[in-house]
């Protein structure tokens, strides 16, 4: 039971995972994307849009195409609502809060409208074909079972997650794009294109975020769950998940697996549904609390990004 | 009037013009840098010197006019291309990521170069002009002059020819101005031109080879530095003959209004502020606060207002207020008008207009549950009109007006509520003699009308001629209260440096009247009666 409580849980986490990945690499660009659940959204139309073209222009198609065009569309879906988020904020100055929220109330209610009325038959055979990776099963025992038997976008998260990582640590450009993000002026004044890297990584950031509903439909629900798929609120508590990982991509590995652990958590344990419902509170709560315990005795470096929220004009006084 | 017709022009503009929202910040503007000179641009606050320098950085756009550099036509439209000129800026808000280190701040200006080569190039500059910098250290870890200096590297680092400085020494103390200046010169000897935006006379002495003045946005003139003085630059910078005189209001001074006795505050930190203060303030006198800053006038202000816990007995006419809540305290007509160094932190809300800012004070004599917009916006108008204020409108936002705008509507709207003691800290920071001169009159008006005034302020020559006595702070205590007829500049400077304590000197107590309001066994009742604390 131990061993599918894991299991279960890293399955769910990754929807965290993907979802809080996108928002840290938008915020850490200086931009407060409350839009996430609706692009998560829009990725799992686009991804489930995407593998029913595959069926209509393969026959029987395979893992390859099938897993190709279902993160080519969910990413692009995702991308189309990163890009009206990045226009009216970046160039047209709209504060990001209320944009943000506009495109959650439209990316859900536009898989709502078209989900209702996409009847695809070919969903969960294809969950089955994108969820065939090493398929080890059973032959090596409980090692096998948590680290080596899941679909391949399960690890494409947490590799990704490192990644980022990494770039945003080590590289020139994830320098500056945390100047960016924390001082724009600072990074206009040098010769960083703000408007460049503010694009660039919210499209980047909202089509990360869009795989972690293709993710939730296609891996981890087995192609069943579309339209009255709980993503929105996934995407709120990716959302809560930035706070909690401090804008750390790693930390959103470990932050993840937690969430996805309290979201599991209660369906093994024998309890009424009054008690279930408090269990969903525990993800925001941890959240409340790390906040607390940051702002009181954390430093410097675990603060959110010094411009998050406000855009930047060149020409302001 | 410049005999530089021979020398090369490093940079020059024509016709410059920029306005934002309707009010001109310059207007065709005609200045020149010559390569290898230091040019000083002179002007008040608000006279359109940062804008124009701006234009050069890439920061905004001029509307009309034109820009040519090394004698060829440029276009500048963004702080890189502006960089490919060899133009760098250093920013009187320095521009630098505060979480970042040093090394990560100069390394934003670079894409392709390694980062050796980046610092191999940085180790250059600071050996050819002997910084002292550490690479290592965070920005937010940083004193004042470490910033500037690694901003100042930051722009080196990218082959800059023409350096423009903005308020370099605004934040600096006189032995670190001193220091610049001399890499200044060595920059200027090594070929590359230098302008340096400032209104202080003396460093425009010191430092420039020649002067150009803006004055309201527009060019007025420009001068050798060798072949002018102080007097003339004033003339022109201000446009009118200015008398440098402050006149000190002779008045009979009435009862004390405010008596503190035994006034004890702690910092944030927790360390001491205040110790032990006593003193008074009389209606119809000015109290000028002397000390170094640090030394508790924040901490004091605060407390006085109601806005920082303290222990302490504090009278108002006789009566005891301690414990009163801020608003309880501006009932009694106490107001402080507060002027924190980035001058929008306390008493305007940077983002509201300035009718919007007038009702912040009074909103609570309104009726019922609406505000009275007309009433503020004719309170708005009135505060315009009084002081000059140069704005669009009654309800641009504050955060769009000029410092010393900003500081007129808040002085203004604090007097226009009759105090009768008014507290004001720091009223002229950043201001040019003008406006100094119109809130040191405003506040002699209060003076005339009997009100008690404590002026907390940082130019010695200023307190000497305008306040009629001086109360010294070092380190929180009393130093002693000196008639300003009877002492010396540099009695105050010992007393402020704590090299000189009247109190021990003469074996006097300070700061408690003779004619106080309250007999010596009511202050006692008064100061046994209980412990008090007002609890915040």
């Amino acid at each position: 039971m131990l061993v599918s409580l894991i299991t279960n849980s890293v399955a769910m986490a990754i929807v965290f995972l993907f979802g809080c990945l996108g928002e840290t690499i938008t915020e850490r660009v200086g931009n407060l994307n409350l839009g996430i659940p609706g692009i998560m959204c829009l990725g799992a139309l686009g991804g489930v849009i995407g593998v029913d073209l595959t069926y209509i222009i393969f026959n029987n198609p395979g893992w390859f195409a099938l897993m190709f065009d279902a993160i080519f569309f969910s990413a692009l879906f995702a991308c189309i609502g990163g890009a009206i988020y990045a226009f009216l904020t970046v160039s047209l100055q709209a504060n990001q809060n209320v944009t943000g929220l506009v495109l959650t109330t439209f990316g859900v209610g536009l898989m709502k409208f078209i989900g209702t009325n996409l009847n695809s038959p070919n969903l969960s055979a294809a969950s089955k074909i994108m969820k065939s990776l090493f398929n080890v099963g059973d032959k090596l025992g409980w090692f096998g079972r948590i680290f080596l038997n899941y679909g391949f976008l399960v690890y494409f998260a947490i590799i990704l997650a490192i990644f980022a990582s990494i770039f945003i640590k080590r590289t020139r450009i994830g320098l500056f794009l945390r100047a960016v993000g924390e001082s724009p002026k600072t990074a206009d004044a040098q010769g960083i294109s703000i408007t460049k890297y503010k694009y660039t990584f919210i499209l980047i950031g909202s089509a990360i975020a869009g795989l972690g509903g293709m993710y939730y439909v296609m891996d981890y629900s087995g192609g069943t769950t579309f339209t009255d798929g709980p993503i929105e609120a996934f995407g709120w508590l990716a959302v809560a998940l930035v706070i909690f990982s401090v804008w750390k991509p790693t930390m959103g590995i470990l932050g993840a697996f937690c969430f996805g652990l309290l979201y599991i958590l209660p369906m093994y344990i024998n309890i009424n549904p009054i008690q279930l419902k408090f269990f969903d509170i525990f993800p925001y709560l941890t959240t409340v609390i790390v906040l607390i315990f940051t702002s009181i005795f954390g430093g410097k470096s675990i603060q959110p990004p010094g411009s998050l929220g406000v855009n930047y004009y060149r020409e302001d006084r | 009037m410049t005999e530089n017709v021979n020398r090369e022009k490093a940079i020059e503009l024509v016709n410059i013009t920029k306005h934002f929202k309707g009010v001109y910040a310059n207007k065709n503007i005609n200045i020149s840098l010559y390569k290898g000179e230091i040019l000083a641009i002179l002007g008040e606050n608000g006279s359109g010197k940062t804008t124009l320098m701006n234009m050069l950085a890439g920061i905004y756009q001029p509307e009309e006019g034109e820009i040519y550099v090394n004698g060829n036509l440029a276009s500048i439209s963004s702080p890189n291309d502006s960089f490919n000129y060899g133009i760098g800026m250093v920013h009187q808000h320095y521009k630098l990521v505060d979480i970042f280190t040093a090394e990560e701040n100069i390394l934003l200006g670079f894409r392709k170069e390694s980062k050796s080569e980046v610092i191999a190039r940085v180790n250059d500059i600071v050996n050819k002009y002997g910084f002292k910098i550490n690479l290592k250290k965070k920005i937010h870890n940083m004193s004042i002059s470490e910033k500037q200096t690694i901003e100042i590297v930051k722009v080196l680092v990218r082959n800059v020819n023409i350096l423009i400085l903005d308020e370099p020494t605004a934040v600096l103390t006189p032995q670190e101005t001193d220091v610049l200046f001399d890499v200044l010169r060595k920059m200027r000897n090594d070929g590359k031109s230098i302008i340096i935006i400032t209104h202080k006379l003396n460093e425009v002495m010191a430092i420039s080879d020649r002067v150009a003045i803006l004055r309201k946005g527009e060019y007025i003139t420009s001068f050798e530095t060798a072949k002018t003085n102080e007097r003339e630059l004033t003339d022109y910078m201000v446009g009118k003959k200015v008398d440098l005189k402050l006149e000190r209001l002779k008045i009979l001074a009435s009862p004390p209004v405010l008596e503190i006795r035994q006034l004890n505050i702690m910092k944030d930190d927790g360390t001491v502020a205040i110790e032990n203060l006593d003193f008074f303030l009389r209606g119809g006198q000015i109290l000028g606060v002397a000390g170094i800053a640090g030394c508790g006038q924040k901490e004091m202000c605060e407390a006085l207002v109601g806005l920082r816990p303290y222990k302490g007995y504090i009278t108002h006419n006789g009566k005891s207020i301690v414990g009163y809540s801020p608003e309880q305290i501006r009932n009694l007509g106490i107001y402080m008008s507060f002027i924190p160094e980035d001058r929008l932190g306390i008493g305007l809300a940077p983002s509201l207009s300035i009718t919007d800012n007038m009702m912040l004070k009074d909103y609570k004599d309104n009726k019922g549950i609406f505000v009275d917009r007309e009433k503020a916006r004719a309170k708005a108008e009135n505060l315009i009109e009084r002081y000059n204020v140069v704005t669009p409108s009654t309800e641009t936002p504050v955060k769009n007006l000029s410092g010393g705008n900003v500081q007129k509507i808040l002085v203004g709207r604090e007097i226009g509520l009759n105090p009768n003691v008014l507290i004001t800290a720091y009223p002229v920071r950043g201001l040019d003699i003008n406006s100094s001169y119109m809130i040191y009159d405003i506040l002699n008006q209060e003076k005339a009308k009997n009100t008690a005034i404590l002026f907390i302020g940082e130019d010695l020559d200023v307190l000497m001629t305008f306040c009629d006595k001086i109360m010294v702070l070092c380190h929180g205590k009393n130093m002693g209260v000196v008639h300003t007829k009877n002492t010396t500049k540099e009695e105050i400077g010992l007393m402020m440096t704590g090299s000189k304590d009247l109190s021990i000197e003469l074996g006097k107590t300070y700061g408690i009247a003779s004619d106080s309001l309250l007999s010596e066994e009511e202050w006692n009742v008064l100061m046994g009666k209980e412990v008090i604390d007002n609890g915040k």
